[in-house]
C-alpha cells in the first residue's frame, strides 16, 4: 500500500462545492505535481466538515491545519510554504484555530465549533473519501455487518437496536428497534427495507451531508436491517435536487456490489440483499411514509390512512421497514460499540446524538452533531458562535414547516424529542434556523404556510382547504388588512387541522403559526391593531413619509405620484395622504434630496 | 439535404424508445422513465407522454397525473437558461425574496415563466441545501451564493 506523509483533505460537500472546492482540488493537484510532491502528498475529496460558513475548507494532516475560505490563488502559497517547507500559512487559517496566547494551532477538537460536538452519524464525514470503499473499510467499515452475519441472530440485532434507545431521526422519534421488530414479526414472502432520503424541510441538509460524506454507512446499515427483518431488497428514495449525493450513492452501491457486500451470498454467508436508488421529483409530501411508498410504485405520492401500517402492508402491499438516513447512520456504531455505549449518551428518553443544520442569522452556518440534552443556548451561542452583526436573537425555528419557533425565554430547555414538543415545536429532521430582530414572525409564519399550501397534496379537505384559509388570513395581516378576531380564527383553524388532517404533513402544518402566536402574539397584534410591522419587514404596513427638514418643496414627488396623493406648495414641506397612497415608491425613487423615507 | 433539426429530433425519439423498451410494461418504472424523457426533451410534450403510457401499459391519465403532481416535471418548454432562486427558510430569512423580486424586475418575467425571447426561465425553488451560502440561486448548474439584489444585473449580463 502506498503511504503519504501528508494528506490534503478538501471538502466536497454541496456547500463547499458551490463555493468552488472543485477548482481547488484541481489547483492543489497541479501545484503538488509541479513541486514534485505527488508521491508524498495525497489530495482527498471528503464529505462535509460542517462549518459551511467559511467554506471552501481545506484541512492538512498530520498537522491538522484548518484553512478556511480558500481561494484558487491561495493554493500556490499553501503548497510551497506548508507542504514543501513545512511552514503553516497562518494568515489563511480559520481564525479560531490558532491559540491566542501561544500562537500554536489548535487541534480540531479544541476549536469552539467542534469542542462540544459528538460525532456518531457524521463519524466519517470529512475524514474519508466517500468514493473509495477501501477508505471506508479502513475505518471499521463493514465490521458491523460481518459481526451481524456471523455472530448474531436477527432477534439479537433487533434487541440491540431496541436496547440502544435509538429513535427515528426523521422527526417523529418513533423507537427504531420497535419498528424493526414489527417488520420482523410481520408475515410475508417478500419484505422491503427503505431509506427516506427525501429531505424536504427547507433549511435542512443533514441527510444530504451524510449521503455525500459517508454513503456506505447507510448502505451497510440497510443491509443489516435486511438481515434483521428478513428482506433481500431495499430502496433509497432520494431527492433529485441532490445530484452529488445521488452520484456518490450510486457509486458506493456499485463498489459494494463489486466487493461482494451487496447482491447474492454476501460474505459467503448465504444472505442476499441488494439496493436500488429511486429519485424523488420535487414533492414535499413524499417524505411521509405512505406517500413515499406510492411514489416508489410510480404513482402520485399521496398518503393513505393508517392502519394498515407499513410494517404489515407497505411498498407493493408487502411488509416494509422505513427509516431515515441519519437513523441508519447510527446503526453500525450501535452494533460495534453496543447498546449500552449508545444509551449512555443523551437524556433519559432521547438517546444518542442529533445532527442539526444551523442556518439563518448565525455566525457558524453549517452542520453540527450534538449529544441530546444540550441546551439550545449552547448550540446557538457556543457551537453556533452567536448572532452576527451584534443583532439580538429573536427566535430559533426547528422542525421546518412542521415545527415551531422557540423564543429567548425557552433557550435553556434541553434539546430532546419530548422537551421540544412540550414547547410547541418538534425535533423534526434537524433544520435549525435562527432569526434576529430584523425578522418578522408573522411574515415567517406566512412563509411556512405558503410552502404548505403549495405542497399539500390535496387529498384530504382539512389540509387542502384549511391551510389555504390560514394563508389567506396571514396574507391579509401582513398586507395591513388584518381584522380583529383574525388571531382567534387562526388558532381555531389550526387546532382543527391538527386533529383532522389525514397525514403528518397536515397535522403539523399549523405548528409554525400556532407557535408564533403563542410566543409572539404582540407582533400579530401590532400588525392587526396598530397596522405596524415591528421588524419593518412587511411592505404592506410600511408608510412613505416626507422628512420636513430635508424637503425643498420642489414638487417632483407630487408630479410623479400616479395617484396624486402628494400635495404642498412652495416653501412648505410636501405631505403624503396616507389613505390614498398605494406604496409604489415612485416618490422616493424620484426625490433628488433623499427627503422621503419608508418606515 | 436532410433537415438537421428533424435529424436531431428523430434521434431523441429513438433514445426515448430505447428507454421505454428497457422498462416495457413496468408501472413502477414510470418516474425514472419520465425523468429520463424530460432529460432528453427538456420537458414532457403530449406525444412523449402518450408514448410513455403506451410503452408502460398505462393510461395517459396516469402519466399526466404523475407529471402534474411532482413539481420537477414540466409540460412547457424551458428557456435556454433556467434560473432557480432558493426559497428555503435559511435563504428566505436572509433576503431571498428581494433577490427574486430583482430578477423579476430585471427580466420582466413572473415566477415560473419564460422570457419572450426564450433566453431565461425564472423559478423559485425549494431548499437547495446550500444554506451556508444563503441566499443562493442556481443558473443552470452554476451556483451563486451570498447574493444581494444589486448583484443581479451583473450576473444576468453574463448570459
Amino acid at each position: 500500500m502506498e503511504t503519504f506523509r501528508s494528506h490534503v483533505m478538501i471538502c466536497g460537500g454541496t456547500g463547499c462545492h458551490s463555493s468552488g472546492s472543485g477548482d481547488l482540488i484541481k489547483a492543489f493537484e497541479e501545484q503538488i505535481k509541479g513541486n514534485g510532491l505527488d508521491k508524498e502528498v495525497k489530495v482527498v475529496r471528503t464529505g462535509c466538515f460542517g462549518l459551511c460558513e467559511v467554506g471552501p475548507i481545506v484541512v492538512i494532516y498530520p498537522e491538522g491545519a484548518f484553512y478556511s475560505r480558500v481561494k484558487a490563488e491561495d493554493v500556490k502559497e499553501i503548497v510551497e510554504e506548508h507542504l514543501l517547507k513545512g511552514r503553516i500559512v497562518k494568515h489563511l487559517l480559520y481564525h479560531d484555530s490558532i491559540n491566542e496566547n501561544s500562537g500554536d494551532i489548535k487541534s480540531l477538537n479544541e476549536v469552539n465549533f467542534y469542542k462540544k460536538q459528538k460525532r456518531i452519524a457524521l463519524k466519517n464525514c470529512g475524514i474519508i473519501d466517500p468514493e473509495n470503499i477501501d477508505e471506508y473499510l479502513a475505518f471499521d467499515g463493514y465490521k458491523a455487518l460481518t459481526k451481524v452475519l456471523t455472530e448474531m441472530t436477527p432477534e439479537e440485532v433487533i434487541k440491540t437496536v431496541k436496547d440502544s434507545g435509538l429513535r427515528g431521526r426523521g422527526g417523529a422519534g418513533f423507537p427504531t428497534g420497535l419498528k424493526w421488530d414489527f417488520c420482523y414479526k410481520a408475515k410475508g414472502d417478500k419484505k422491503y427495507v427503505l431509506c427516506n432520503a427525501d429531505e424536504g424541510d427547507p433549511g435542512a441538509f443533514m441527510d444530504r451531508s451524510v449521503l455525500e460524506g459517508d454513503p456506505l454507512a447507510v448502505i451497510e446499515a440497510m443491509t443489516i436491517a435486511g438481515y434483521a427483518i428478513g428482506s433481500d431488497q431495499g430502496f433509497i428514495y432520494v431527492r433529485a435536487e441532490y445530484p452529488i449525493a445521488v452520484q456518490r450513492l450510486q457509486h458506493a452501491i456499485k463498489q459494494a456490489r463489486e466487493y461482494g457486500l451487496l447482491g447474492k451470498n454476501i460474505l459467503e454467508t448465504g444472505f442476499d440483499f441488494d439496493l436500488e436508488v429511486r429519485l424523488g421529483a420535487g414533492a414535499f409530501v413524499c417524505g411521509e411514509e405512505t406517500a413515499l411508498m406510492r411514489s416508489i410504485e410510480g404513482k402520485r405520492g399521496e398518503p393513505r390512512p393508517r392502519p394498515p401500517f407499513p410494517a404489515n402492508q407497505g411498498l407493493f402491499e408487502k411488509p416494509t421497514l422505513l427509516n431515515n438516513v441519519e437513523t441508519y447512520a447510527n446503526i453500525t456504531q450501535i452494533i460495534l460499540n453496543g447498546a449500552d455505549w449508545f444509551s449512555a449518551i443523551g437524556t433519559e428518553k432521547s438517546k444518542g446524538t442529533k445532527v442539526f443544520a444551523l442556518g439563518g442569522k448565525i455566525n457558524n452556518t453549517g452542520l453540527v452533531e450534538i449529544p441530546m440534552g444540550m441546551t439550545l443556548r449552547e448550540v446557538l451561542f457556543d457551537v453556533g458562535g452567536g448572532i452576527p452583526n451584534g443583532k439580538k436573537f429573536k427566535a430559533a425555528q426547528t422542525g421546518g414547516p412542521s415545527g415551531g419557533c422557540i423564543p429567548t425565554s425557552k433557550l435553556d430547555i434541553p434539546i430532546d424529542y419530548d422537551s421540544l414538543v412540550s414547547i410547541g415545536s418538534m425535533m423534526g429532521s434537524g433544520g435549525l434556523i435562527v432569526m434576529d430582530e430584523d425578522n418578522c414572525m408573522v411574515d415567517i409564519a406566512r412563509f411556512f404556510m405558503e410552502f404548505i399550501v403549495e405542497e399539500s397534496c390535496g387529498k384530504c379537505a382539512p389540509c387542502r382547504i384549511g391551510t389555504k384559509r390560514m394563508k389567506e388570513i396571514l396574507d391579509r395581516i401582513v398586507a395591513g388588512k388584518g381584522v380583529e378576531g383574525d388571531i382567534e380564527k387562526l388558532e381555531e383553524l389550526g387546532n382543527m387541522l391538527k386533529e383532522s388532517a389525514l397525514c403528518g404533513l397536515g397535522q403539523t402544518a399549523p405548528n409554525p403559526v400556532l407557535s408564533t402566536i403563542r410566543y409572539f402574539r404582540d407582533e400579530y397584534e401590532a400588525h392587526i391593531k396598530d397596522k405596524r410591522c415591528p421588524a419593518g419587514v412587511c411592505k404592506g404596513l410600511m408608510r412613505y413619509t416626507i422628512i420636513a427638514d430635508k424637503c425643498k418643496s420642489c414638487g417632483i414627488c407630487a408630479k410623479n405620484c400616479p395617484v396624486s396623493c402628494i400635495s404642498g406648495e412652495k416653501k412648505v414641506p410636501y405631505v403624503i395622504d396616507q389613505d390614498k397612497c398605494i406604496k409604489c415608491g415612485q416618490c422616493m425613487e424620484k426625490c433628488p434630496f433623499g427627503a422621503i423615507e419608508l418606515k | 439535404m436532410a433537415c438537421k433539426n428533424c435529424d436531431s429530433k428523430a434521434k431523441l425519439y429513438k433514445e426515448l424508445d430505447a428507454l421505454i423498451q428497457e422498462h416495457k410494461g413496468s408501472r413502477e418504472a414510470l418516474m425514472p422513465v419520465m425523468q429520463g424523457a424530460q432529460g432528453l426533451f427538456g420537458y414532457l410534450p403530449k406525444d412523449v407522454q402518450i408514448l410513455i403510457a403506451e410503452g408502460l401499459d398505462l393510461k395517459l391519465s396516469d402519466v399526466y397525473g404523475v407529471a402534474t403532481f411532482y413539481s420537477q416535471f414540466t409540460l412547457e418548454p424551458q428557456g435556454e437558461n433556467v434560473i432557480s432562486v432558493c426559497m428555503g427558510t435559511a435563504c428566505y430569512v436572509k433576503g431571498a425574496q428581494l433577490v427574486l423580486d430583482e430578477l423579476k424586475k430585471e427580466l420582466k418575467v413572473s415566477e415560473g415563466k419564460t422570457t419572450p425571447d426564450g433566453k431565461f426561465t425564472l423559478n423559485a425553488t425549494r431548499c437547495l441545501g446550500a444554506c451556508g451560502l444563503a441566499p443562493v440561486m442556481m443558473i443552470n448548474d452554476e451556483v451563486y451564493g451570498r447574493l444581494s439584489a444589486n448583484m443581479i444585473p451583473g450576473i444576468i449580463a453574463k448570459y
